[in-house]
């Protein structure tokens, strides 16, 4: 594109017959007043000139913010300005872009993943009712729609005028919101098909984006990432997922936490890139690079806060009970970790009591009620399977040693009964071990191989667009070239997604299942009941934390034993999550269960086994 | 308090130890890491998944380069290719040269790769970063020489050269004038080739005449190629010889001579002992005086006095009249065995063995003593073990002999090595023996009869 200009009546070349040639003319002028600085990034004098008319570095592709007109216009008094365009229609097309607002992109964004979620399997009521509701309560929370004075008119005009002379073309428009608040109604329901209804952007707006030194694709894009108000949550890409797990929450799905995460990082749900569905019509660029790419996987522990942080900004009220049927009951989850770490199934009889003498089971415990004093939910994930590790603890010791000598008792035992075998914990670990491990590795490798990078390149401005989309030619080329010298047995497919990341019902030797296994071996008869071998027991932490700084404990590994290290490490990964944070948890259990010892260890002598009760 | 597991015997397993050393990372390390590291000091962002996952990616190529597995390597470079669009500049600036240097050397084994590959990923590279642009030229053309398609690395030199950077930078101008120098080789090569046909023409063939005036105008293009290259300091050996050769097919001389003294004497170019060598040939062939060669190999004796000319060196001081270079001939010989590359060179034990003699016929004991003085505690069992007379004896009867001599003189009749030799009953060489023996017991410097 071309924006040059022409002296309107003393111009020689006004007669000139063809566009074409009064293209080569100017550019016969323009040549000779060239640009002859040296460019900042190499030094070096070799100007070429973008579709704008700018002039960028041959060498080194760097766009200078000097370009070809302001020379003119400077040179030639009296000049009016006006659009040649060597390539019309492809400037039109850019011009056509809708008129959109950052919001309706989050907006966009939700529904392909609410779309993703409900292909995964969940009820359609999430996307249409649960996440629609949250949606229009955070715009109106927001003072976005849904209110007397959206930000978009006169609540906030004044303050964008002051701020951004700029933008007054659209902000005292009061149609253009309300057509707004209108088209955020209607294109929920039909998320991706309403393109002939919106309206093409006015022209005035095209220009206004290009004379703009820092711009968007977006109406509000710049405005969006300058605003700071006290009170209000901002959206952004990590904060959508927030959303969808406390729709997921709400409607007590079976998905964790730690799931959802997995399925954003398996790209089952558009996250990374997710602008790139946006419908060709809206247009991003400039600012919204910053609102709307992410160069990061989703992590546990910020998505957990910011979706505690959105309730509360909801201001939602207490969540549907979580009761014992429920999917994110501890008992239940349970069995569900411990068939994907090939645990005997006899454990669970240990983890309910467990559960049950902690109170983690409880209503109360487990609903999410965002408006009570300190709003917290539980994490539920998180949780189960700290109640494995400490069943583990309970039954190992976990300490090196007793593990390994019980493990020996099995083993024994196992050579002659292996119709019904005792669960030996050495075999267990080694088989995990090797999985793990090689897990571990296809992830890293997955991981390393993952491509960030959007097919539709976002870019600052019109005049990188240019630079910005022949680079991304090249990737391109290059990534062609290399994938015919690379294997060519593609990978074994898309792996569907489950909740489940280990498989142990396959009958082979080198991957045994544990789950029939008895636990009779490390169990020991007393009168009617079954009693633990192993009496003693020692505390995750022995003293907590309580000063301010948030965390409750911490995880130094080398202070720790190796079997409970290989625990916390095998659990981690399979919800990925740092082991502090499930250490953290099963200190927090361990609490609760040990809750006399606590207070006596607090209290006396500094004991440093607690004997179990 | 201290912790409950304590009391606990943990010994370090190899799983954990394997775990540790793969956490720490070894790899290359590239300026943007270390201000990757500022930042995590000051406490700033979490570095971003992106350059996690990427520089995962590179360290996963780097271990797949290493174990020669090519085709992996190309599956991790087709992700590696995104760090092109870094929205970190500086990475995306770096990005390039590190693409080239891997895929180029992914190219250069992958099975599936051909000459035609390459050429495209080169010619892709070198438009990306334009700084590359030179570099990237020359590495292709050095390909394309180890191919064997010298026509195509030369087309792609010329290219090259015509390349225009704006202002060039002073790192440009080495790689131009390195550009340059690699096409007057590529010429020098054909010129060389031209050479040696011309030489087995007849000179009274009627085409002799045209022949050599084609290589005369040919040898004059090339070595303007050349020869900015070579006032650059730096060691430029392989273009040196080929543009002094062409100078001397020339008639040039001078100009010769003066390239030649300016790249062994500018004090702007590092210390190169080929220079010296060069220099000291080509005098030779110009029959130059003694005393200027004597300069040379001075020189030479200096940075290298194990080289095989220092027998050369030593000749010509024996010849000189001055008594200090006689002094310095023997300097010169005690130096060149002093190596152990040179312990086998019956040349330079023949040469010390006359020269010894010589010297003390003619009473310079002290000279001898001064050099042995620092030799004697470690040339026994160096050069005069029974071991080493044994071996030298099987081996080459005739540096056993020398070898003795000097022993005898050195280190009188009694020692192993002399006794060993002159035990031997030899037929040829029985006359010999016993003049040496007879020499020893009359000029050894152990009991030096006043």
């Amino acid at each position: 594109m071309w924006l040059l200009t022409t002296q309107k009546t003393e111009s020689p070349f006004l007669f000139a017959v063809s566009r074409g040639e009064l293209f080569d003319v100017l550019c016969f002028r323009i040549y000779r007043r060239e640009f002859q600085e040296r460019c900042t990034q190499c030094a070096a004098v070799s100007w070429g000139l973008t579709d704008e008319g700018k002039y960028y570095c041959t060498s080194c592709h760097n766009v200078t913010e000097r370009s070809k007109e302001v020379i003119h216009t400077e040179s030639i008094p009296n000049t009016k300005i006006k659009a040649i365009s060597r390539g019309l229609k492809r400037k039109s097309k850019l011009e056509k872009g809708w008129d959109w607002y950052v919001c309706e992109g989050f907006q966009y964004i939700l529904c392909q993943q609410a779309e993703a979620l409900k292909t995964l399997g969940v009820g359609p009521e999430l996307k249409n009712e649960v996440l629609h509701n949250f949606w229009k309560r955070y715009l109106q929370k927001s003072k976005q729609a849904y209110c007397k004075n959206p930000v978009y008119t006169s609540g906030r005009k004044v303050t964008v005028l002051e701020d951004h002379l700029s933008h007054s073309d659209w902000t005292s428009d009061p149609e253009l919101s309300d057509a707004h608040c209108l088209s955020l109604v209607e294109s929920w329901a039909e998320s991706q098909s309403d393109v002939q209804s919106r309206k093409p952007s006015s022209s005035t707006r095209a220009s206004h984006s290009e004379t703009a030194s820092i711009c968007s694709g977006s109406l509000d894009g710049v405005e969006y990432s300058q605003r700071k108000e006290k009170g209000i949550v901002k959206m952004t890409v990590p904060r959508t997922l927030a959303f969808l797990y406390l729709s997921l929450l709400w409607q007590r799905e079976a998905v964790t936490l730690s799931d959802l995460l997995r399925f954003v990082e398996e790209d089952h749900i558009p996250y990374v890139n997710a602008f790139e569905r946006f419908p060709e019509e809206m247009k991003l660029y400039g600012r919204d690079k910053g609102i709307f790419a992410v160069e990061s996987w989703p992590d546990y522990e910020d998505i957990y806060k910011k979706m505690i942080e959105i309730a509360i900004f909801l201001d939602l009220p207490r969540f549907p009970d979580i009761t014992e049927d429920c999917y994110l009951h501890p008992n239940i989850l349970v069995m569900k970790y411990l068939m994907e770490v090939n645990l005997p199934d006899e454990m669970q009889g240990l983890t309910c009591q467990v559960v049950k003498m902690t109170g983690i089971g409880e209503v109360d415990f487990l609903t999410f009620d965002p408006i009570a004093k300190m709003a917290k939910t539980v994490k539920y994930d998180v949780q189960a399977v700290a109640v494995i590790v400490v069943a583990l603890k309970l039954l190992f010791l976990l300490d090196d040693n007793v593990e390994w000598s019980l493990s020996d008792l099995a083993e024994d035992y196992n050579e002659d009964h292996q119709d019904k075998p005792w669960f030996d914990f050495r075999k267990w670990y080694q088989v995990m071990k090797k999985t793990v491990d090689e897990k571990k590795q296809k992830r890293e490798e997955a991981r390393a191989k993952y491509l960030w990078k959007s097919e539709k390149p976002l870019y600052h401005s019109y005049i990188d667009k240019p630079v910005v989309y022949k680079r991304r030619e090249m990737v391109v080329n290059l990534q062609k070239q290399f994938s015919a010298l690379a294997d060519c047995t593609p990978a074994p497919g898309e792996k569907k997604p489950s909740s489940f990341q280990f498989n142990w019902t396959e009958k082979g030797t080198d991957r045994p299942c544990f789950h029939g296994h008895s636990l009779r071996g490390v169990l020991s008869k007393k009168g009617q009941s079954l009693v633990i071998k192993n009496s003693l027991y020692w505390l995750s932490t022995q003293k907590f934390c309580r000063s301010y700084c948030k965390h409750v404990t911490t995880y130094e590994e080398s202070n720790f034993s190796l079997s409970y290290q290989f625990v916390l490490n095998l659990f981690s990964f399979l919800l990925r999550i740092k082991a502090s944070l499930l250490h953290e948890e099963v200190s927090l259990i361990e609490k609760k269960l040990f809750k006399r010892k606590y207070m006596s260890s607090n209290e006396s002598s500094r004991s440093r086994r607690v004997r179990r009760r | 308090m201290s912790d409950f597991s304590e009391e606990f015997t943990r010994p370090m397993t190899e799983d954990e130890q394997g775990e540790t050393s793969v956490a720490s990372g070894t790899g290359m390390h590239f300026p943007w890491l270390h201000k990757l590291v500022e930042t995590v000091v000051i406490g700033g962002k979490k570095k971003k998944d992106f350059a996690q996952t990427t520089s995962a990616c590179l360290r996963f190529i780097q271990e797949a380069l290493l174990k020669h597995q090519w085709q992996e390597a190309a599956e991790y470079m087709h992700s590696y290719f995104q760090t092109l669009e870094d929205s970190d500049t500086y990475k995306k600036q770096a990005a390039p040269e590190i693409i080239w240097k891997l895929g180029s050397e992914i190219l250069f084994y992958h099975p599936k790769s051909n000459v035609e590959t390459f050429n495209t990923f080169a010619d892709r590279m070198k438009n990306i970063g334009v700084l590359n642009y030179l570099k990237i030229s020359l590495q292709h053309a050095l390909y394309l020489v180890h191919h064997g398609m010298l026509e195509d690395a030369n087309r792609n030199l010329s290219q090259a050269e015509t390349w225009r950077y704006g202002e060039k930078s002073s790192s440009q101008e080495i790689l131009i004038n390195l550009v340059h120098a690699y096409k007057g080789l590529l010429q020098y090569y054909t010129w060389s080739k031209k050479k040696m046909e011309l030489s087995k023409l007849d000179k009274d063939d009627y085409s002799y005449g045209t022949a050599s005036r084609s290589m005369l105008s040919h040898s004059c293009k090339t070595s303007a190629n050349l020869g900015a290259l070579i006032e650059t300091p730096g060691v430029w050996d392989p273009f040196v010889k080929s543009y002094v050769e062409m100078l001397e097919f020339c008639g040039d001389q001078d100009r010769a001579r003066k390239v030649l003294t300016n790249y062994a004497y500018d004090e702007k170019f590092p210390s190169n002992p080929n220079a010296h060598i060069y220099l000291y040939n080509f005098l030779k062939r110009e029959k130059a005086p003694r005393a200027k060669l004597l300069s040379v190999l001075k020189i030479l004796y200096q940075i290298v006095p194990s080289h095989k000319l220092m027998l050369e060196f030593h000749t010509l001081l024996k010849k000189s009249e001055k008594e200090e270079h006689h002094k310095l001939g023997l300097e010169v010989l005690f130096g060149v065995l002093d190596f152990a590359g040179c312990t086998k060179n019956v040349t330079a034990w023949k040469y010390l063995a006359k020269y010894l003699k010589q010297i003390l016929i003619q009473n310079h004991l002290a000279w001898v003593q001064e050099e042995w003085n620092s030799r004697k505690n470690w040339w026994p069992g160096f050069h005069f073990s029974f071991f080493w007379a044994k071996s030298d004896w099987k081996e080459d009867t005739a540096l056993a002999c020398e070898k003795a001599f000097v022993a005898g003189i050195l280190l009188g009749k009694g020692c192993r090595y002399f006794r060993y030799v002159s035990k031997q009953d030899h037929q040829v060489l029985r006359k010999k023996i016993k003049r040496m023996k007879k020499s020893v017991k009359k000029y050894n410097i152990v009991n030096p009869r006043l």
